[in-house]
């Protein structure tokens, strides 16, 4: 259905993507979005624009409230918004620019999609493993003791005494009898398992500083977002290279410095090597990242990694994606000899990453393909 | 009016039911406009709600931003709306398609509060439009009292015009406009409608008199002792202070600087109908933020009140209970209006009907006593009755407000703390909590601003005066204000205020944001 607010909406948001742009930009560099909440809660900001009006500076604010607590007690939150007195006025309530919304991360990546407007990703595994998976999402009457569901049960309870008349409120005691008992109840689900594994790689050589790899970490998240949402089970591998490479964990791929000289082709030999020793690529999505300054340490080396990307690497993945961080060591060679050998080849991604703001542009050369 | 009319009409079953909602409201005292309900679906409820309750107003993507908060909130089950209505005559009430019967009910039940509320408040006798704006008595009505608030219709025109400039100004710059006038949109003068004519302006055109300085009459040798020279020297000032004053301009500080710059600021002829549709939205919307307590207080009193001794059946009442509870939640202990709003209301009824008031109750200070106070009078009803016509927010609280109420229902105040960099509870000192609450709800909780001069150091410039009560100004948004000003005045702005305890001078000059330190 249209709708007249469409166009008001619309250019809401082309106010967002354009001039508000700072604000998306702010909280994706500060990784406030990567501060979860409970198990795999994050809380998204909805963008708001506030209009400035002549008002209160905040600090000397205070108000009335309503509740327990004693003179010194922290008020819960901030304390904005929900003043009587604001009224139907929209977005009249000062300080706030971004409401906060807790979402599943699976939304997050799904908002990410909508915001970045990526394609959802063609699934190239053959072999479709079938998951069981119990899921409840019913109530009915019979059941185990453990699975009771209180709160219906006394409503159950609470209805029947009300309409038999044995129900006081002088005297509220509600005894449930066995057929008010409600039990929480499952289904079995098949859920078809795509498999798909991230290889990260990531150059940790003695030019790549604390700000490129923050780029790194912030970005490989976001991937790490969409291809969760895309694929349940999907696992990743990390590699860092200077003139060796070899496999760490995650906690290591982000904080190590290294330093030396850089072979990149050490990398893809390993990432080569991982892919033949556990992911068939007829059961496997494999999409491996590469981070770099784009230093190499000789053209031969390079001629090397292009051998190897083109006879190990591409005929097995969905892509390759190579990210270039910008340093001020690096001369940035590489990702102009990569584009040379790969151009035009669609399973080649490359980006180049000046700084913090061009992560949401990189995100989306990388993931805006579908691949 | 709206082009659901045809397709959101009641189903028979929701019909039956205002019906019988209406007749119920009406036996139990309520007076209210004819009342049109229709059923939305939750996409179309989110439009209208994020165009303020109207379905056609002028393009502007504020009303898109609110559509997507609660668009938003609806898809991640944050919230969700029930009821909104509209005052209008007739009013206009919409219900959210799916909810559930005992929903609709306590809905329509609300909503006829609502209406009575508008019809009686006097706050809202301001969108009265058969009056010009003006209404000099709001306590006395006619017998008859039908007013013409047709809003719908004039927000609807207002919608059409302003398209209409869009559509030869072109919509970056006519938006770019609005959010100028936005900025200005809180400063309005309440009670500018019940306040009779303004004085008119003083004819420019007359020349400034020769001042006769008054001398006593005296015999020449006399003369210089009777009327001094220095005396006279001193009278001819405080004429010409006097004479000073007067020329002024605007000769008394002006509340609605809207109305100023409409009057008085260099404005295309497009930018003023803007200006105009802004103000006049402004002065619809303001009685709903005066009233807010007491407004969202009587449709909860009366929709408990006719839900739970007539309308509800006793499968009902539990779902009743629960909603009922969600609405008057109080959490993060942040002050949920209409909690508030009904508590008092119900305090007030107690207090009225036990004759818990006058000379002899306030002088009584035996604790026992005034614990078990009762004389039957009765008269809660009647008082209530009377409140809902002649306050708002402000007085209510001003007068109504009780130690006992404070100490009931938990009240405190709160502040924030520097050492502890955050809001914490101050005080639940009787006096602290009604000042800090009083604070709050003045002037809709916006700062008092009025124009001072316009043509400051006789340049053309504006002067405004922040009247300050104890909290600063924001100062990144005041600057902003005063470029907005700038774009209405074309000369410098300036406004005194006072900065951290020290009286100071904001200039935005059109090019450069200063301030300078007035000495005290």
């Amino acid at each position: 259905m249209s709708l007249k607010i469409d166009q008001d909406h619309s250019r809401f948001r082309g106010i967002v993507r354009g001039k508000i742009r700072q604000n998306l930009r702010k909280y994706v560099s500060q990784g406030e979005l990567i501060g979860r909440k409970g198990k795999d809660l994050v809380s998204i900001p909805i963008p708001q624009i506030d209009i400035p009006h002549f008002s209160f500076g905040d600090k000397q604010r205070g108000g009335a409230g309503q509740g327990d607590g004693d003179p010194g007690d922290p008020m819960g939150g901030g304390q904005d918004g929900d003043e009587p007195g604001d009224g139907k006025k929209a977005g009249s309530s000062p300080g706030e620019h971004a409401l906060e919304v807790d979402v599943t991360l699976d939304e997050l990546a799904a908002i990410l999609g909508e915001e970045l407007e990526l394609p959802d990703i063609r699934d190239k595994g053959k072999s479709k493993i079938i998951n069981a998976k119990d899921r409840y999402t019913s109530i009915r009457r019979v059941g185990p003791e453990s699975l009771r569901n209180f709160k219906r049960t006394y409503r159950e309870a609470l209805k029947r005494q009300i309409s038999t008349g044995t129900y006081s409120p002088d005297n509220p005691v509600v005894v449930p009898i066995p057929s008010d008992k409600r039990y929480r109840s499952w289904k079995t689900e098949a859920e078809p398992v795509a498999n798909a594994v991230i290889i990260y790689m990531m150059d940790v050589s003695g030019s790549m500083g604390d700000e490129q790899k923050e780029i790194v970490r912030i970005e490989s998240f976001w991937i790490d977002a969409w291809l969760q949402k895309q694929y349940k089970g999907l696992e990743s591998r990390y590699i860092i290279h200077d003139a060796v490479a070899r496999e760490v964990d995650r906690e290591t791929f982000f904080h190590t410095r290294e330093s030396g000289g850089t072979m990149i082709s050490s990398a893809y030999k390993l990432c080569a090597q991982l892919i033949d020793d556990h992911y068939p690529p007829e059961e496997w999505n494999i999409y491996p990242f590469h981070f770099s300054d784009g230093d190499n340490w000789s053209m031969d080396d390079t001629l090397l990694c292009v051998e190897i990307l083109k006879n190990k690497i591409l005929p097995r993945v969905n892509m390759f994606a190579y990210g270039q961080v910008e340093s001020p060591y690096g001369s940035g060679q590489f990702v102009k000899d990569v584009r040379e050998h790969f151009g035009r080849d669609g399973r080649v991604v490359t980006s180049e990453i000046r700084d913090k703001d061009a992560i949401i542009g990189s995100i989306k050369e990388f993931l805006g393909k579908g691949n | 009016m709206s082009e659901f009319a045809l397709k959101t009409a009641l189903p028979a079953y929701l019909r039956e039911q205002q019906n019988r909602i209406q007749k119920l409201a009406v036996e139990a005292g309520l007076d209210v406009f004819p009342t049109v309900f229709e059923i939305l679906t939750y996409d179309q409820m989110n439009e209208i709600a994020a165009y303020g309750g109207f379905p056609n107003r002028y393009p502007h993507w504020r009303f898109g931003m609110e559509y997507e908060r609660l668009a938003k909130s609806y898809e991640y089950g944050l919230s969700k709306i029930y009821e909104m209505v509209i005052n209008n005559n007739p009013s206009y009430a919409y219900l959210l398609e799916g909810n559930s019967l005992v929903d609709q009910k306590l809905v329509m039940a609300h909503v006829y509060g609502h209406v009575d509320f508008f019809k009686h408040n006097y706050c809202f006798r301001q969108t009265d439009l058969d009056t010009g704006g003006r209404t000099v008595d709001p306590v006395r009505k006619p017998s008859s009292y039908d007013p013409n608030r047709r809003w719908i219709d004039k927000m609807a025109n207002h919608g059409s015009r302003i398209r209409r400039i869009v559509g030869r100004q072109g919509i970056n710059k006519v938006e770019e406009f609005i959010d100028h006038c936005l900025s200005l949109e809180n400063l309005i003068d309440l009670h500018s409608a019940f306040s009779g004519r303004r004085p008119k302006r003083p004819l420019d055109d007359e020349e400034p008199k020769v001042t006769e300085i008054p001398r006593l009459r005296a015999k020449e040798y006399m003369e210089s002792f009777i009327n001094p020279a220095e005396f006279l020297e001193k009278q001819k000032k405080k004429m010409e202070a006097e004479r000073d004053k007067t020329s002024k301009f605007p000769e008394h500080p002006e509340r609605d600087v809207l109305l100023f710059l409409l009057e008085h600021a260099p404005l295309e002829r497009w930018e003023h109908d803007v200006l105009e549709v802004i103000r006049e939205e402004a002065y619809y919307f303001a009685p709903q933020w005066q009233t807010k307590i007491m407004n969202e207080g009587w449709a909860t009193y009366w929709h408990s009140r006719l839900m739970t001794e007539k309308i509800l059946d006793a499968s009902e009442i539990i779902d009743y209970a629960d909603h009922a509870a969600g609405v008057l939640a109080t959490s993060n202990g942040r002050l949920n209006p209409y909690k508030l709003g009904v508590e008092l209301l119900r305090h007030i009824e107690e207090r009225w009907d036990r004759g818990q008031f006058g000379k002899e109750w306030e002088d009584c200070d035996d604790l026992e006593a005034k614990k078990n106070w009762n004389l039957r009078l009765g008269l809660g009803k009647k008082k209530i009755f009377e409140v809902r016509a002649l306050y708002n927010d402000v007085t209510f609280i001003d007068e109504f407000l009780t130690p006992d109420f404070v100490r009931e229902q938990k009240l405190f105040s709160f502040g924030w703390s520097n050492r502890n960099e955050r809001y914490e509870i101050e005080t639940r000192e009787f006096k602290a909590v009604k000042e800090k609450l009083l604070f709050q709800l003045t002037n809709g909780g916006n700062p008092f601003i009025y124009v001072e001069d316009a043509n400051h150091d006789n340049r053309g410039e504006l002067l405004l005066r922040h009247d300050h009560q104890g909290q600063d100004l924001r100062q990144d948004y005041a600057k902003e204000v005063m470029r907005s000003l700038n774009r209405m005045w074309k000369r410098p702005i300036n406004v005194t205020t006072i900065a951290e305890g020290k009286p100071v001078m904001l200039r935005y000059d059109g090019k450069e944001q200063t301030t300078r330190h007035l000495r005290a």
